[in-house]
């Protein structure tokens, strides 16, 4: 990145003025930034790392769950998403660009136009959550659809089957909980652990997918909802943040100052959004494209 | 020749005694608060760290006392079995907030957070760590992770052990989510640290000192930080699944709803058997500078130390199976976990050889530093052999969850990260502070120490072989004798570390002034004066050897070592020409 940085006399006074007292040259600094960013940008993997692990766990032991609730959600606005998602990304890359060559009109455009497309991605997702809400498509003891993916109503589960999709709430949930950070609803008899000859299906071996294309939904698809909620409610905090921090570069674009001697800011927040455009690039077919 | 550049601030002509240095360079409480200067930073890291060591160490002591009888001293009930188990989850609550303060406050942060912090950036001859912003957020995130462990025991302490294994900790009646949002915060604390360290490393590296001209120290350094990005953010997310099972009961990790609570074990462990290796590499770096110093010696072996630290923390990744042979793990995974346990205890040893092989023929002086190496390369060895005999699967099937395991991990935890700590502590501190502790009293401390150490914890690993369950209130009256055993040591530790706490505080107002380089070491940090200016170095170092102490002479007239005319060879240093 660093050799489009073309340094002319004044830009290079810019350039000193930004240099903190221990780094020896604008470049070692910009060095020590970037490679500080990416390592940073790796431990934010790696935090997305433990839900695809726990992803990849849920689905190898319960492929019928993930089949059966992915169809519940809807690709078209995944894939729109995603393509908004490109967009923002080539349009931060240009703002990166713009600002290393000292354009401040277009670097402004670029910033803006970067921010409205990840409003865009936040306000079509926000519309699938509601509609998620709306169906009773949730996590834990909140999942209570009464359609199946296929519009049909969902047949009553009987046998062992209903005893394990049925669970018995163990932790009071909501803000509720939240107020009394954990003091109230709890049952702390004993262990809610089902005895292991019934098994919850999390130890057990998984159920067979014997009913799956249709009415009849497999047990425990609660598991899909909560991974699903996780996954894009972290990535969705990300996008969050990154709208917030491209604002903060918008306005310090406008009272111009980044040009070629100066424009770290922009380049990290660029690999930033790079990344999170990326995790949205494995989301979107892990969630939404299970065949 | 190689020129030292860019040094903004060396130009300042020597002065024989420097007035100002970085203690007294600002005295308002916000010059310290607010400052951004890494050594200062790392007092504050001291001073934190040490307060919750003293506040871990008072909860150790109950658990002792509550053991002295078999059914207990302090929590017991009053003859019903409802009372006893009333009274048995006090107990519960001690030796959870015990380890976690030791494990999350005091042995992960302890090292890097003081001693690295203050060392690392003299030892490379550079004025600051790359971000120092960055490292201040970081100790705030520490100091408010540790305000909120606090807040959470007040309200209602956490009783999982410091594993928070589900589903209890789901269910338990504690605040288990405020305790775990500031171990979060504690986990974001490392990460930043580690972040900083490494690129600390790779660019602020002064021309002349390539890779392999670095002080151990910082090999060691690197490494842990390695470790610190690479697996916290695991326990991270763990940790956040762990807050949502509870608010929001998203049952990833409950049985009840369909999870699966052995998940958060594979992740627990994920992330804490690397970070035993946070805790140890940095002792072990410690090790590494203070042998070749006070054997007056070339350290033996420099790339296999080195090389050794990042193996360790690359293997460290592949071997979390380890605590989890008998929780459900199949036999296979079990098999192969336990051969690359086996092979994780291989570094180490490469290490433990390597200082010995440089203490052989040695001119070996015995100050305090050096005494507490050598009581860390005896624990250390205690216990990372039996690390490998818990590592051998099926000894481990009867050892798992006895009170082997609690002996094992004592002897790397206390026996190498924390007298590795303490023996740092030792060698920097006249740097730290510009004084000198009284020798002889910290030499008989380090004695009386090592004793109570030893009387503490091999007792544990009699009754573990034997079957003494961990995590008990109570015991069977078997065990009895071992158990007053322990107890008399962890006593004799606490007399200990009152002595050392009362003759560290005395040195700071009463000790001798410490020259610049009281031990005779060859690394950058003892070019500077103790303690050290605000802006390190009044002129720049020239970068050589660390370990060659040929050019070192004991002057009596300054109480320390000085350079005589170096020895014109090829390895002749850089020279600073600012
Ligand atoms: C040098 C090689 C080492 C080996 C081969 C080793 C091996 C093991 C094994 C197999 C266990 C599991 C025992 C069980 O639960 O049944 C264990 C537990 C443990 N080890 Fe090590 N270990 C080593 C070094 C260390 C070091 C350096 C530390 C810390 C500084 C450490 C800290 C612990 C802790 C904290 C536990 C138990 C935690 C718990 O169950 O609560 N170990 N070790
Ligand atoms: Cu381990």
């Amino acid at each position: 990145m660093s050799e489009a940085i073309a340094i002319n006399p004044t830009d290079e006074q810019v350039a000193r003025a930004h240099l903190a007292h221990h780094f020896d040259t604008p470049q070692q600094q910009f060095d020590a930034g970037t490679l500080g960013m990416w390592m940073f940008l790796a431990t934010e993997m790696l935090l997305f790392s433990g839900l695809f692990c726990a992803y990849a766990v849920f689905r190898a032991t319960h492929p019928e769950v993930f089949k059966y609730a992915g169809q519940y959600l809807d690709p078209v606005s995944g894939l729109i998403n995603a393509l908004i998602l490109l967009t923002s990304g080539l349009t931060m890359a240009l703002a990166v660009r713009f600002a290393q060559t000292g354009k401040r009109v277009a670097l402004s455009l670029c910033l803006a136009l970067t921010m409205l497309g990840g409003v865009g991605f936040l306000a079509i997702h926000a519309k699938e959550y509601f509609d998620n809400g709306q169906a009773k498509l949730l996590w834990g003891t909140h999942y209570a659809p009464s359609v199946g993916p296929n519009g049909k109503p969902v047949a009553p589960i009987t046998g062992l089957a209903a005893l394990v999709a049925k669970p018995k709430p163990v932790a009071s949930s909501g803000w509720h909980a939240l107020k009394s950070l954990g003091k109230a609803g709890f049952v702390v008899s004993h262990s809610a652990i089902m005895p292991a000859s019934i098994g919850p299906a999390g130890v057990a071996p998984a159920q067979k997918p014997a009913a799956v294309a249709n009415a009849f939904q497999p047990a425990n698809v609660q598991i899909f909802f909560g991974i699903y909620f996780l996954m894009t409610g972290l990535h969705s905090l990300h996008v969050i943040i990154g709208i917030i921090v491209i604002g903060w570069l918008l306005i310090r674009s406008l009272r111009g100052e980044f040009g070629p001697g100066y424009n770290a800011p922009v380049v990290y927040v660029g690999m930033y959004w790079g990344v999170v455009d990326m995790v949205w690039m494995f989301l979107f077919p892990l969630l939404y494209l299970i065949h | 020749m190689t020129t030292f550049t860019g040094n903004n601030f060396g130009d300042t002509p020597v002065v024989a005694a420097q007035p100002d240095n970085y203690l007294t360079h600002g005295k308002t409480i916000g010059s310290w608060l607010f400052t951004l200067d890494h050594k200062r930073i790392g007092i504050m890291y001291l001073v934190t760290a040490l307060l919750a060591f003293f506040i871990g160490g008072m909860l150790a002591e109950v658990i002792r006392t509550q053991l002295l009888v078999p059914q207990g001293l302090i929590f017991h009930g009053t003859g019903s079995v409802a009372s006893s188990y009333a009274a048995y989850r006090y107990y519960n609550q001690v030796f959870t907030l015990h380890g976690i303060i030791m494990v999350f406050l005091v042995l992960i942060p302890i090292v890097p957070g003081a001693l690295g912090n203050f060392a690392m950036p003299l030892m490379l001859g550079a004025k600051d760590v790359a971000f120092p912003k960055l490292n201040l957020i970081s100790y705030y995130l520490y100091l408010v992770g540790a305000i909120l462990a606090i807040v959470s025991t007040v309200l209602g302490a956490v009783d999982t052990g410091w594993t928070f294994y589900t589903p209890f900790s789901i269910q338990t009646e504690s605040y288990v989510v405020v305790m775990v949002l500031g171990i979060f915060l504690v986990g974001f604390s490392s990460i930043f640290t580690g972040i900083n360290f490494m690129v600390t490393i790779h660019k602020l590296r002064p021309p002349g000192m390539s890779w392999f001209r670095m002080p151990l120290f910082l090999w060691a350094i690197y490494s842990t930080s390695l470790i610190q990005v690479a697996a916290t953010p695991v326990v991270g997310i763990t940790f956040v699944l762990l807050m949502m099972e509870r608010v929001m009961g998203i049952g990833i990790f409950n049985p009840a709803l369909g999870g699966n609570p052995v998940l958060f074990q594979e992740f627990f462990w994920f992330y804490s058997h690397p970070a035993v290796y946070i805790m140890i590499l940095p002792a072990m770096g410690i090790v590494s500078e203070i042998i070749p110093t006070f054997s007056r010696k070339h350290i033996f072996g420099y790339e296999f130390i080195a090389l050794s630290s990042l193996a360790i923390a690359l293997i460290g990744f592949l071997v979390w199976g380890h605590h989890i042979f008998v929780n459900g793990q199949s036999a296979e995974l079990d098999a192969v976990f336990s051969f690359l346990t086996f092979i994780v205890a291989v570094p180490s040893a490469i290490k433990v050889w390597n200082w010995l092989a440089t203490m052989y023929k040695g001119a070996i002086v015995l100050k305090t530093p050096m005494l507490y190496v050598l009581s860390f390369i005896v624990l250390f060895t205690i216990g990372g052999l039996t690390g490998v005999v818990l590592g051998a699967l099926s000894e481990d099937v009867v050892l798992h969850d006895t009170y082997f395991v609690v002996g094992h991990f004592h002897y790397v935890m206390m026996g190498g990260t924390l007298i590795g700590f303490i023996a740092g502590m030792h060698y920097w501190w006249p740097k730290m502070f510009g004084r000198m502790y009284n020798e002889t009293i910290a030499q008989w401390t380090c004695v009386v120490l090592f004793i109570g150490i030893n009387l503490t914890f091999f007792p544990q690993l009699v009754v573990g072989a034997e079957g003494m369950p961990r995590r008990y209130a109570s015991y069977l009256p078997v065990y009895q004798p071992y158990m007053i055993a322990s107890t008399i040591g962890a006593y004799i530790q606490l007399v200990a570390f009152l002595t050392m706490a009362g003759y560290l505080m005395h040195s700071l107002f009463y000790g001798k002034k410490a020259p610049a380089n009281p031990w005779g070491s060859g690394s950058l940090e003892w070019e500077t004066a103790s303690p050290p200016p605000h802006n390190n170095f009044e002129t720049t170092p020239s970068v050589g050897d660390p370990y060659d102490y040929s050019d070192l002479v004991f002057d009596p007239a300054v109480n320390g070592y000085v350079h005589i005319e170096k020895p014109a060879d090829s390895l002749a240093p850089v020279t600073a020409t600012h």
